[in-house]
């Protein structure tokens, strides 16, 4: 296999001292692929822009060691890292213009006039900015700022571009617009996109394969379908996606599934997370577009207790005779399906291979 | 005069919303920026009453005084006389009125604007890194920048004798050099340009730290960082980064210290010892013993003339490489 583009080798952050003490980072492990678009998905405070900040070079870890192509990169300041930032306020500079600004990188590298002026049009184009050349930076919008920033992280071609919830200020349809652009401009210039972000939806949409951290550590890495579909953990399980949590009871172990019983005492096979331990009781999820309304034959039985319409979707939330809520949600159709009062008993039944156990 | 404009708009919008919004007619956009004008000029009546009463007024008599003729125990006699500024530009020899150029004048001038140059220069050189230190700070920015007032709270006299305490012969550098055997007679520093320019820099240093740190406390200094992440060793973000942002802070700081420097009266006097005379101590001179009035009012509209070209010449110079950068 390829060296890493980046490699993390059990990375420690702590902040302050004594009691004051943060663990912001706790040894973490993580090899990111060349070209790929790696996403750090994880709520505020999960140490996912701390990592990025390392990688960077802003700030140092307090352990372990942080590999560029297989090259150590402890104690490099960030101008000798060949490795450039896209910042979450853009921090573009309001006494350049926005061609001062995305030429600033090459200048510094000491590229030749013409070089710099070449490359600058050049990143101009890639992010439809050529009519905006000369404006201050003051005098453009978010999302063309947003762009501008783009442009002045990949003018110098580095090896890989950090990404700081670069999209969180822009409103929902030019985020979505930017989504698509993002993913095109890793494609087109090949470079190695690490992409930080507190957006599920997002990080789902756009990457290549996605770490998900909380508390400092990385719970669960893989493409968004195995995140998505395979949760290891109660958190992943959660801050991806909606989920329902039921408990079980573990009947047999065999390579990677599990024969379980559920509440109601129907049996059903299930997926299990790798490195799992065996045990008598789990927690299963199942995730509510994987579960539908049925009166013959349910796995799961309850009361209906609200109906939500979202139009292209239904949400049906069910109190379980065992009493966890459970959220059934069908796709909608023209014919408006079957009317189910609120308050009637209902039974529910479970896809196939759409039960996955997590590890806690 | 940018700020001014900005803030008079403002104001003409926000008081031209009040009568809008209670449905007045279209007479009330005119009488809300009737309203608008007569409270922008209320507002700037207590400055323009200080300006014309305590500074053009003054200015004025100086103005007069310098064409009139000295009298004989100080003061004026009221006529018409251009002696004053004759005598600014040249001497008249006292034995046979034959005209030279004032050269003592004109070296005068001459060392006050490049004592006040560098008293300037050494402000900034101290005031800058003093300055980001504070910016840079976390928590107790209030502290150093209150650190840095305290001087002000000792009369100007006193701290400047209290620096002649420290640096004359018998004084604590010269006591213990010889103490430490490093030296055997004591370096003579009071009395001398040096002096001057150590006492100018020590009273002014505040005028540049201040004006810096209100300019750098307002950097977001992400954009430091991103100029590091883009290849900028700490010398070019310094030079390509923070200096432009920071620029009104020196130019306000230099304005703020090179002023006062050029018209410094007390400090030459303590600390140069007479000997090195300064504009300020010339003008003075004119005044008192020299009892020559129209002189002294003549220096002075020189000296204001002086600032005023070289604030126009900064100012303009300054703006216009900062436009070369942006």
């Amino acid at each position: 296999m390829a060296t890493a583009a980046v490699e993390a080798q059990r990375v420690s952050k702590v902040f302050g001292e004594g009691p004051d003490q943060v663990v912001a980072l706790d040894a973490v492990d993580v090899q990111i692929r060349q070209n790929e678009f790696f996403t750090l998905l994880g709520p505020s405070g999960c140490g996912k822009t701390t990592l990025l900040r390392l990688i960077a070079g802003f700030d140092h870890p307090t352990g372990g060691s942080i590999l560029l192509n297989g090259e150590e990169m402890s104690g490099l300041p960030p101008f000798k890292r060949p490795v450039n930032t896209v910042f979450q306020n853009y921090a573009l500079f309001p006494h350049m213009t926005v061609a001062g600004n995305i030429a600033f990188g090459l200048e510094m590298l000491g590229k030749g006039k013409a070089e710099v002026a070449e490359t600058v049009d050049r990143m101009l184009k890639l992010v439809r900015m050529e009519a905006l050349k000369d404006r201050q930076t003051s005098q453009i919008s978010g999302g063309q700022q947003q762009r501008v920033a783009l442009a002045r992280a990949l003018a110098p071609h580095p090896q890989v571009l950090l990404l700081d919830e670069p999209l969180s200020a822009l409103d929902l349809k030019l985020r979505k617009e930017m989504q698509i652009e993002l993913k095109r401009l890793q494609h087109e210039t090949g470079i190695t996109f690490i992409f930080v972000t507190h957006d599920q939806e997002e990080a789902l949409t756009m990457s290549d394969r996605i770490a998900v951290m909380n508390h400092g550590k990385i719970l669960q890495i893989g493409s968004p379908r195995e995140v998505y579909d395979h949760p290891a953990e109660r958190f992943v399980a959660n801050f991806i996606g909606e989920t329902n949590l039921i408990e079980a009871d573990v009947l047999a172990i065999a390579d990677g599934s599990a024969r379980l019983r559920l509440g109601s005492g129907v049996e059903t096979e299930a997926d299990l997370p790798d490195g799992m331990e065996g045990r008598n009781r789990v927690t299963v999820a199942v995730r509510p577009e994987h579960a539908s309304l049925a009166d013959t034959d349910p796995t799961l039985s309850g009361q209906l207790e609200t109906v939500v319409y979202f139009g292209t979707d239904t949400h049906y939330h069910v109190r379980l005779d065992g009493g966890d809520l459970f959220t059934v949600r069908t796709q909608n159709t023209r014919d408006g399906g079957e009317a189910h009062a609120p308050g009637s008993p209902i039974g529910i039944r479970i896809a196939e291979k759409s039960v996955q156990v997590l590890r806690d | 005069m940018a700020i001014g404009e900005a803030t008079s708009d403002s104001q003409a919008e926000g008081t031209g919303v009040e009568p809008a919004a209670s449905g007045a007619g279209e007479g009330a956009g005119e009488a809300a920026h009737r309203q608008a004008v007569r409270r922008k000029w209320l507002l700037l009546a207590p400055a323009l009453a200080i300006l014309v009463f305590a500074a053009s007024g003054p200015l004025l008599i100086v103005l007069v005084y310098s064409f009139l003729s000295p009298g004989p125990y100080g003061g004026v006699e009221w006529a018409f006389s251009t002696e004053g500024w004759f005598r600014v530009f040249f001497t008249r020899d006292i034995f046979d009125d034959t005209v030279g150029p004032a050269d003592a004048h004109l070296s005068i001038f001459w060392r006050s604007v490049q004592l006040s140059v560098l008293t300037t220069l050494l402000a900034f050189l101290f005031g800058f890194p003093t300055a980001y230190f504070i910016a840079t700070r976390e928590r107790n920015r209030e502290v150093w920048l209150f650190l840095i007032t305290i001087p002000f709270w000792t009369n100007l006299l006193i701290r400047t004798f209290a620096i002649m305490e420290v640096i004359r012969n018998e004084g604590i550098i010269n006591t213990a050099l010889i103490a430490l055997g490093l030296i055997e007679q004591p370096i003579q520093i009071l009395f001398t340009d040096f002096s001057i320019l150590l006492g100018m820099t020590y009273v002014y240093l505040p005028l540049m730290v201040l004006p810096l740190y209100a300019s750098m406390d307002k950097i977001d200094f992400r954009l430091v960082e991103a100029a590091y992440d883009l290849y900028a060793t700490r010398w070019q973000a310094l030079r390509r980064v923070i200096f432009p942002l920071v620029k009104p802070g020196v130019i306000a700081g230099s304005i703020l210290v090179f002023i006062p420097s050029l018209g410094a009266y007390v400090t030459p006097r303590v600390l140069g010892g007479g000997k090195n005379l300064m504009v300020g101590n010339l003008i003075e001179l004119q005044f008192g013993q020299g009892r020559n009035w129209p002189l002294g009012a003549a220096l002075s509209i020189t000296l204001l003339v002086i600032v005023m070209v070289a604030l126009i010449l900064y100012v303009r110079n300054a703006s216009r490489s900062g436009a070369e950068h942006g």
